[in-house]
């Protein structure tokens, strides 16, 4: 699956889009994560409007391809893209983290359609990803079961047990993707301090058994085409670790973990949308 | 002689006549299924049989992705890990969207087979009693545990049931409804009414008959849900005895002594005793001397019931 120019731009125009939409909502809502949202950009993007095979109008069509956050506390990222993908309006992300919303602050599926699953409590997505992985193949549905990882919650034991039986049952229609920006919440600041530099991604995850491709996770059309390879794979599950840079997009947003969860004044939302002005005009 | 079937027994036996008729419904094992006796289905439907391994936060996971695709998935563990190693992945995974999942905890309680502390739960019914949408479901025996799995496997929603290791009498027939949140009156006294849930019935059933022969009149209601719990029940025993003795094989915090106490001091504040597991771990011992040091045995339960009405000499 590979992407002509004209594509490559409009995609890389909606990512612009959804930034922005990622700053002005925790701004106004006054509250949420940033770093995260904005390093799982470009791959939400390239996801929802290129790889997924879904109908926004019909969510819960049984034959959709799955996607679960694991990295819940990146929502606003995903919401955004629902939103322009027309799950529903963009006029709804304004309710974002308020009461009765379904835009929760961490994915809640039992309120908002087109959400696989519920998640928020870091480790946790892979897990019902192999189950839907499992469940596709005993009622034989070709559907793929997408799970985006954060590499912070990978410290959590339980990735690792679904990993192992991921590739215990051989899910070749399980494909993770690791959002590797290298940064946290407060954890391991100093450069390089989060991965000791034995800790390498790509060995661990091919000990377990699994398909390994990197990639830049900001370069669209790479990512898309890694995934395209991952998903050929048939009996064994793949990952894609996606080298990402938390922040991305916003100058003095990058690589700084305090934007974490920093809800930006107004002088930096308005110096961060000028940014992505600038480079709107100057691709 | 009195039928005799544990339940881990049992629901190995029942699952697999129900899986014949119902597609869905799919067991996974946290590598316990010869002692939990999942080994029962897995040898009738290999394929709809998940072995999840040493794993359980992954096995609630693997559980709560199924039933999105419409599978009713059991996750077969020991209660004790069933209610404490997976617990935020129930929460989140399970609970919280509300899914179909039966969280299946074979050896409940103090009674686990000579394993000891690590491998006894006597908090499980507390723990998933306080956890938002969860019903916890504790049958007396074979008869009752074949109809709570119809109704649990019909009816969507998160469970939790608690099996137990041992082999138990059947004390109900073939005509008896379980319902969830239905209370069942087993001796109809006046003089002091025992509030009982679990395979603990079984023994509240010695106790009663260790009352009557004092020339004791009790009252017991079985009660197989301690969640939702059967209020009305619960306060027409209270009425009709004025005197409430609860027992479980279970701590008495927050689990049916818990729960009876808090319904009694809302709506008909009532003399109580709560026989149970009186806030400490337990070891590893056969059953009977569990039991004595414990606090469990029907000896107990008459024992607390004859204090609570000026009876004990």
């Amino acid at each position: 699956m590979t992407i002509n120019p004209t594509r490559l731009h409009e995609l890389e125009d909606m990512a612009r889009r959804v930034r922005r939409h990622i700053l002005t909502t925790v701004h106004a809502a006054g509250g949420g994560h940033v770093g995260g949202p904005l390093s799982a950009t470009d791959m939400l993007v390239a996801l929802y409007f290129h790889i997924l095979n879904i109908d926004p109008t019909n969510p819960q069509w049984e034959d959709r391809d799955r996607f679960i956050l694991s990295k819940g506390h990146s929502c606003i990222a995903l919401y955004a893209v629902m939103a322009e993908r027309g799950y529903f309006p963009v006029s709804e992300l304004i309710t974002f983290d308020g009461i009765d919303s379904r835009l929760q602050g961490h994915p809640d599926m039992a309120r908002l359609p087109g959400l696989d699953m519920s998640t928020g409590s870091l480790g946790q997505g892979l897990s019902p990803g192999v189950g839907m992985a499992l469940g596709a193949r005993l009622r034989n549905k070709p559907f793929t079961t997408y799970v985006m990882l954060g590499d912070g919650e990978c410290q959590e034991g339980q990735v690792w047990e679904a990993a192992f039986v991921a590739a215990r049952y051989r899910l070749g229609n399980l494909v993770a993707i690791l959002d590797l920006n290298r940064l946290q919440q407060y954890g391991w600041q100093e450069p390089g301090g989060m991965r000791p530099p034995l800790d390498d991604p790509r060995r661990q995850w091919e000990a377990f058994g699994w398909q390994v491709s990197v990639v830049d996770g900001h370069d669209i059309t790479s990512f898309v085409e890694a995934l395209s390879t991952a998903r050929q794979e048939s009996d064994r599950p793949a990952i894609v670790i996606a080298h990402t840079v938390k922040g991305k997009g916003i100058s003095f947003m990058e690589g700084d973990y305090s934007w974490h969860a920093r809800v930006p004044t107004d002088v930096e939302l308005a110096r961060a949308l000028a940014e992505l002005e600038l480079r709107e005009v100057q691709p | 002689m009195t039928a005799v079937k544990a339940l881990r027994e049992a629901w190995g036996e029942i699952l697999v006549e129900m899986a014949q008729t119902n597609p869905h419904i799919l067991v996974l094992d946290g590598d316990l299924a010869s002692s939990t006796r999942a080994d029962i289905f897995a040898d009738a439907f290999p394929d709809r049989f998940l072995q999840m391994g040493i794993a359980e936060q992954n096995m609630a996971g693997v559980a709560a992705g199924l039933a999105t695709l419409g599978f009713v998935p059991f996750i077969s563990t020991f209660a004790a890990f069933a209610a404490n190693r997976d617990l935020d992945q129930v929460r989140v995974v399970i609970a919280q969207p509300r899914l179909h999942v039966i969280i299946t905890g074979g050896y409940s309680g103090m009674l686990t087979g000579k394993t000891g502390k690590t491998h006894q739960d006597v908090s499980d019914m507390s723990v998933f009693r306080a956890m938002p949408y969860m019903t916890v479901v504790a049958p007396a025996d074979a008869v009752e545990l074949r109809q709570a799995l119809q109704v649990m496997v019909s009816q969507p929603g998160p469970y939790y049931l608690r099996l137990t290791r041992d082999p138990a009498p059947i004390i109900f027939d073939e005509g008896y409804r379980f319902g969830l949140g239905r209370g069942v009156v087993l001796r109809k006294g006046t003089d002091v009414a025992i509030l009982s849930t679990g395979v603990q019935t079984v023994r509240c059933l010695d106790a009663c008959d260790e009352l009557e022969s004092q020339g004791i009149s009790p009252y017991l209601l079985h009660l197989p849900t301690v969640k939702p719990l059967d209020v009305e029940a619960i306060v027409r025993a209270a009425s009709e005895t004025d005197a409430v003795v609860t027992a479980e094989d279970h701590t008495i915090i927050g689990g049916l002594g818990g729960a009876v106490a808090e319904a009694l001091g809302e709506h008909r504040p009532t003399r109580m005793r709560r026989v149970g597991v009186k806030d400490v771990f337990g070891e590893s011992a056969p059953n009977e001397p569990i039991l004595a040091k414990y606090g469990l045995s029907a000896r107990h339960v008459a024992r607390a019931a004859r204090e609570l009405i000026g009876r004990e000499s």
